[in-house]
């Protein structure tokens, strides 16, 4: 399957996994809200120019909003996100480094321990975001501080199921 | 003049950033205004057409619940019937009312529209319903909505084939409530913490209240008087203030809504009407 056609795929079924499975979870705590959607940003290959996956990642929170109601809210925390992903693989990754070689972020490519970085940082940062605006609406500091956690403990896990689930099994690239 | 614009050339994929997440921030907080405009119509019957096939699968897991939910409703309403009652005097003739109250439109206050649920959330803060019904078929915004077992809430938004709900469990609800026992009223609001409690304000102390009252919207709200909202759980005094703080459980469960009757007020444009000039007045 060629890269455009695979990340269309899961462009899709990120999106109706959260609204229709994930969304659909009869809450554990009013802090817990299982966000795994924004993995497909995280998932994006690793030479896609800067300026397309902020493109990218505005259109895909917004279809997501587009489900829950909430224009622009989800599209904010994911352009964040897609914005600074390219950063943290700066930081994670040196220019010499191996992991370059291959196609997507992934464990197989960049290593058990920065991938959990990688994932745990942006994971924060989109629950941070999205909590903060939230709480613009309704303020209230324990809530914020909470949420903020608990929600990121539940997508790191998430997101760490998935990986082991579907371990991605990363090809080499080479010039030949 | 160059300067800027290698500044611009340097930074384009920040100020581009920038520029995407004002977008963004205007959209959330112009809401509101915002979900008028055409393309969130559009989109609404896109993500309601893959909602319906959705629940359509849905739908059949909880055949069972609504069946149970129906029959008690048809229940309740088929022990209300004239023929269930002995008339008060000795006469055995039962003698139906003269004036056709329900053929003459003009008596008539409100009028129920059957809809499916097709879409649903209520684990977010701010909750919302998708029904298979829009403005084709007779609905409107501001219209109640309410379930055979309670209230619901209120469409904000209608598109041809679908309306959108805002459920009493959003931050922003309100809704005018009463006590079925004493009639006092007060308002029920949603403090986003847990779907199944709702706070009751402004009931005053010399109501007298109990544990396990019933709770029903009022006269003075957009739904039909005398609907179930819930039964009153917990109390707490306000300190100092002459008001108890109820917690109410609510009477409908959202987390398996499938029917739901819109209601349109007839009488609603004249009773705005005449409080507006009422309110120019002063």
């Amino acid at each position: 399957m060629s890269d455009l056609l695979k990340n269309i795929t899961r462009f899709i079924i990120f999106i109706l996994f959260q609204v229709f499975i994930l969304n659909k979870i009869p809450p554990l705590h009013q802090f817990i809200t299982p966000y795994l959607y924004f993995l497909f940003i995280l998932w994006l290959p690793f030479r896609i120019p800067r300026f397309s996956l902020t493109i990218v990642g505005f259109f895909f929170g917004l279809c997501f909003d587009f489900f829950t109601k909430t224009p622009g809210l989800h599209a904010a925390a994911c352009t964040l996100i897609a914005y600074l992903r390219p950063f943290m693989i700066n930081v994670l990754l040196s220019k010499e480094d191996a992991g370059f070689n291959y196609v997507d972020p992934a464990p197989s490519s960049m290593g058990w321990s920065s991938y959990s970085v990688y994932v745990l940082v942006l994971a924060f940062v989109h629950n941070v975001y999205l909590v903060f605006l939230e709480w613009l609406q309704f303020a209230n500091f324990w809530y914020f501080l909470g949420k903020v956690i608990a929600t990121t403990g539940v997508s790191f896990l998430l997101i760490m199921i998935t990986d082991v689930l579907f371990y991605r099994k990363q090809k080499f690239r080479t010039n030949i | 003049m160059r300067n800027v614009f290698i500044f611009i050339r340097r930074y384009f994929n920040f100020l581009f950033f920038i520029i995407i997440q004002v977008f963004s921030l205007y959209m959330l907080f112009h809401y509101n205004k915002f979900h008028e405009a055409a393309f969130m119509d559009v989109a609404g019957e896109i993500t309601g057409k893959i909602s319906k096939q959705y629940n359509s699968v849905e739908y059949y897991f909880q055949l069972k619940k609504t069946n149970e939910q129906l029959l008690e409703e048809n229940l309740r309403l088929r022990n209300k019937l004239k023929e269930d009652f002995l008339p008060t005097d000795t006469a055995t003739e039962l003698v139906l009312d003269s004036i056709r109250v329900d053929s003459l439109e003009i008596y008539r206050r409100y009028l129920y529209f059957p809809a499916k649920v097709i879409n649903n959330s209520v684990t977010s803060q701010t909750n919302y319903l998708t029904i298979s019904r829009g403005s084709n078929q007779g609905l409107s915004k501001d219209m109640a909505v309410v379930s055979p077992t309670g209230i619901i809430g209120t469409i904000v938004n209608v598109s041809p084939n679908m309306a959108i709900v805002m459920s009493i469990l959003h931050r922003q609800s309100r809704v005018s409530a009463s006590l079925l026992n004493s009639g006092e009223t007060g308002s029920i609001e949603w403090d986003g913490e847990d779907p199944q409690v709702l706070t009751f304000r402004n009931i005053p102390r010399s109501a007298h209240p109990k544990i396990g009252d019933t709770v029903v919207t009022s006269r003075y709200s957009t739904f039909p008087p005398g609907q179930p909202i819930g039964t009153i759980v917990n109390m707490e005094q306000q300190g100092g203030s002459n008001f108890y703080v109820l917690k109410v459980k609510p009477s409908t469960n959202f987390f398996n809504i499938q029917f739901v009757y819109a209601v349109r007020n007839l009488q609603k444009e004249e009773q705005d009407a005449l409080e507006k000039i009422a309110n120019k007045q002063e």
